[in-house]
C-alpha cells in the first residue's frame, strides 16, 4: 500500500484499503477559519442541536487568518461568532484575532503550533489544507457540511484515492524553489491532472528541502484537482516536529510494492524556473519564455510563498537594491513576521532590506491572496499586471477579474519587481 | 431528489473556479439570515468575466441585475467546474440563485462533495461536450432516474454518467440524513 493508503486503512480501523473504495475515518485534528467556520457552526448546530458538544474539543483548532485587517463590519461578525463558539466549547485551539495568540495563515500555523504529524489525518474547511501532507500525513479540505458531521463525531467519509508519484531527481539549483518545480508539475498534468488522486512527492530534490520548502509542492497539489499531496518523512520532518509538540506520532511510509497510478519523474538540473501565465495555474511557461512581460506590481505572502524562506529568497535579490514597481510583502504568520526583524541577511534583518529596497509591510493574515474586502492591503482594484507567489490566478482571485496575475517563485517575483518586467532571478542572481 | 428537474440551461466553459462562482468579497454575509443569504443568489457566478456569462453569446449575468433569483434551473459546463477553493458558499449560492442541477464533462473533488453532502444541487456529469451542444436560453428536462437529459429546444437527447454511489446521499436529503438512515449518528435532535 502507498503512505496515503496506509493512513486512510489505519483511520478506518482496517487492515487494508483499496483505491475506489468509500470508507469512513476517524478524524484527528480538524481546523477551521473565518470564512467557512461560522457557517460549519451553524450546520453543527442545525443537526446536533443548540446545546451540543463538539466530540473533542482537543482536536478542533479555530485560526482565523482570510479578512483580519478589514473595516468590513460582517467579516468582523464572523470573528465574532468563533470567539462566541469557542468560549462556549471551551476550546483550547483558538487563535482569537488581536490577541497574542493571533497567528495568521492557517496551514503555516498548523506546522507551527505542532499540528502536523507523521501518520495523522487532518481534515480542514480550506482547500489548500493538503498543506499539511509535507509531514508524512494525511490531510485535505472539505466544505461547511462535512465539517459540521466531523464536529458531531470525529468522522468523514472518503473515497480512497489512486496515488501519482512524482520524482525528482538530482540536487536543487540555486535558483530554483519548490514553487518551480510544483508549477511544472501542474502545467504538465493540468488543473484537473490529479482529481481524486493522491500526490507523492519523492526523490534527492524533495529531501533536500526544508520542511517550508516541503509545505509549498503539497500545498499546490489542489492546484492540479489533487486531493492530498504527500512527502514520506525523513529526520527533517521529525526534528521540526519534535520542537513544536511532545505528541507522540507515528511514521508511515509507502511499501516497495506499493501500487501507483502513474510515475511521473524529474531531473531538476535540467529545469528552469516558470511561471503560471494567467489566468489558470497550468498555464505554464518558462521564464526565459516570458521574460520582459510589463509589470504593475509584485507580491509576496500566502500559505504558498509567505513563509520565512519565501522572505530570505526574496531578500538574497533585493539587498542593496530599489524594487520600481509597488511590492507588496505579507508574511503568512505572526511568527514568521518577528522573524523579518531578527533574521539576518549578511548584516541586516529581512525587514530592514525590504523596506530599503522600498517595498509595502502587511500584516500576517491572507492579504490579497484571494482579493477579499475592498480595503484589503494589496488586494487589485483594476487592470494591475501583477506577478505573485500566491497559487491561483484565476480571474478575479486576487481582488479584481480585470487584473493578470503571473504566479512565480519568490525569486522570481524579488527579480522582477528590481525591473518591473518579469525576469529570470538568474539574471540577477550572483 | 425529484426524478424529473425541467427549466432552462446556462452555459459557461471550463475550469470555472469558485472564484468565479462566487467571489470572494461575498463570503462575508451570513449563510442562514434570509436578508443576508439571498445576497449569494444575487453574486451567483458574478465572477464569471462578461464574455463566458452565458454561452455562446456571452454578456447574459445568471442573475439579473437588482434579482435575488436566476431564471436558470441548470448550468451547463465544461471541465473542472468547481475547481478552486473549498468554500461551500459555491454549490449554496447556485443553489439560492434557484439552480437544481449542474451538468459538466468533470468537477473538482471538493465542489462534486459539498453539493452532494449539503444536498444543494444534482451534479451529473455528461459523457460528451455539451457546453457545444446546447445553448443558453434551451429548455431542458433531466430525467435523474434514468440519467438522460433532452434538449427540447433542439430535440437532442443526450445519456450522462451515473450517479453512483452519492445517489444514496442526494436521495436521503443530505449527508446528515443519510448517516442518520444507516444508523451511524444518532437521529435528529
Ligand atoms: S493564503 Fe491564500 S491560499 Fe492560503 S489559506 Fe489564505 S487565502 Fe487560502
Amino acid at each position: 500500500m502507498t503512505i496515503t493508503e496506509k493512513i486512510l486503512a489505519s483511520h478506518a480501523g482496517r487492515q487494508r484499503v483499496t483505491p475506489g473504495e468509500n470508507i469512513w475515518v476517524d478524524v484527528d485534528i480538524l481546523m477551521t477559519h473565518d470564512v467557512c467556520g461560522p457557517p460549519t457552526v451553524d450546520i453543527f448546530k442545525r443537526e446536533f442541536g443548540e446545546d451540543a458538544r463538539v466530540w473533542d474539543a482537543n482536536r478542533v483548532v479555530v485560526m482565523p487568518d482570510h479578512y483580519i485587517f478589514t473595516a468590513n463590519h460582517h467579516a468582523h461578525r464572523n470573528v465574532q461568532l468563533l470567539r462566541t463558539f469557542a468560549q462556549e466549547q471551551s476550546l483550547p485551539h483558538f487563535y482569537d484575532v488581536g490577541t497574542p495568540r493571533y497567528k495568521g495563515v492557517c496551514h503555516v500555523a498548523l506546522a507551527e503550533e505542532g499540528f502536523n504529524r507523521p501518520g495523522s489525518l487532518l481534515i480542514g474547511t480550506d482547500s489548500h489544507t493538503c498543506t499539511s501532507g509535507a509531514f508524512g500525513m494525511f490531510s485535505t479540505g472539505v466544505g461547511n457540511t462535512d465539517a459540521a458531521l466531523i464536529m458531531g463525531t470525529g468522522k468523514i467519509w472518503l473515497r480512497v484515492p489512486d496515488t501519482m508519484r512524482f520524482i525528482f531527481d538530482g540536487a536543487l539549483p540555486p535558483y530554483l524553489m519548490a514553487k518551480d518545480l510544483i508549477l511544472a508539475v501542474i502545467g504538465d498534468i493540468g488543473c484537473d491532472g490529479a482529481t481524486y488522486r493522491a500526490m507523492e512527492f519523492v526523490g534527492e530534490a524533495v529531501y533536500s528541502l526544508s520542511m517550508q520548502e516541503r509545505m509549498t509542492l503539497t500545498n499546490m497539489a489542489i492546484e492540479a484537482g489533487g486531493k492530498n499531496g504527500v512527502i514520506a518523512p525523513d529526520e527533517v520532518t521529525v526534528r521540526y516536529v519534535r520542537e513544536r509538540t511532545d505528541a507522540p506520532f507515528e511514521e508511515v511510509y509507502s511499501d516497495a510494492g506499493a501500487r501507483y497510478y502513474s510515475e511521473h519523474r524529474y531531473d531538476v538540473r535540467t529545469m528552469e524556473p516558470v511561471v503560471a501565465k494567467p489566468h489558470r495555474p497550468d498555464n505554464k511557461a518558462k521564464v526565459s519564455e516570458v521574460a520582459g512581460t510589463r509589470l504593475d506590481r509584485a507580491y509576496v505572502g500566502s500559505c504558498t510563498g509567505g513563509k520565512l524562506e519565501d522572505f530570505e529568497a526574496a531578500a538574497r535579490i533585493l539587498k542593496g537594491r530599489e524594487v520600481v514597481i509597488d511590492t507588496y510583502i505579507v508574511p503568512a504568520t505572526t511568527e514568521i513576521g518577528r522573524a523579518l526583524h531578527h533574521t539576518m541577511h549578511d548584516d541586516e534583518s529581512l525587514h530592514g532590506i525590504f523596506e530599503s529596497a522600498g517595498c509595502l509591510m502587511g500584516q500576517a493574515s491572507c492579504g490579497a491572496c484571494l482579493g477579499g474586502p475592498k480595503d484589503t492591503f494589496g488586494r487589485n482594484m483594476g487592470h494591475e499586471v501583477v506577478i505573485s507567489t500566491t497559487n491561483r490566478n484565476f480571474p478575479g482571485r486576487m481582488g479584481s477579474k480585470q487584473a493578470s496575475v503571473y504566479l512565480a517563485s519568490p525569486l522570481t517575483v524579488a527579480a522582477s519587481a528590481l525591473s518591473g518586467v518579469i525576469t529570470d532571478p538568474r539574471t540577477v542572481l550572483c | 431528489m425529484d426524478s424529473v428537474i425541467r427549466g432552462e440551461a446556462y452555459v459557461v466553459g471550463d475550469a470555472i473556479d469558485t472564484d468565479q462562482i462566487i467571489p470572494a468579497e461575498h463570503l462575508v454575509y451570513s449563510l442562514k439570515r434570509p436578508d443576508e443569504r439571498r445576497l449569494y443568489g444575487r453574486y451567483a457566478m458574478s465572477g464569471v468575466p462578461a464574455s463566458g456569462q452565458g454561452l455562446p453569446q456571452g454578456h447574459v449575468p445568471f442573475t439579473a441585475l437588482d434579482s435575488f433569483r436566476s431564471r436558470f434551473t441548470f448550468v451547463v459546463a465544461g471541465t473542472n467546474f468547481g475547481c478552486g477553493s473549498s468554500r461551500e458558499h459555491a454549490p449554496f449560492a447556485l443553489a439560492e440563485a434557484g439552480a437544481r442541477a449542474v451538468i459538466a464533462e468533470s468537477y473538482a473533488r471538493i465542489f462534486f462533495r459539498n453539493t452532494v453532502d449539503g444536498g444543494f444541487l444534482i451534479p451529473f456529469e455528461c459523457i460528451e461536450r455539451l457546453i457545444s451542444r446546447i445553448q443558453t436560453g434551451d429548455m431542458l428536462e433531466l430525467d435523474t432516474v434514468q440519467a438522460r437529459l433532452t434538449n427540447e429546444d433542439r430535440g437532442d437527447s443526450f445519456t450522462l454518467r451515473p450517479l453512483g454511489d452519492v445517489a444514496r446521499i442526494l436521495q436521503a436529503g443530505d449527508v446528515f440524513a443519510y448517516a442518520r438512515q444507516a444508523g451511524l449518528i444518532p437521529m435528529a435532535p
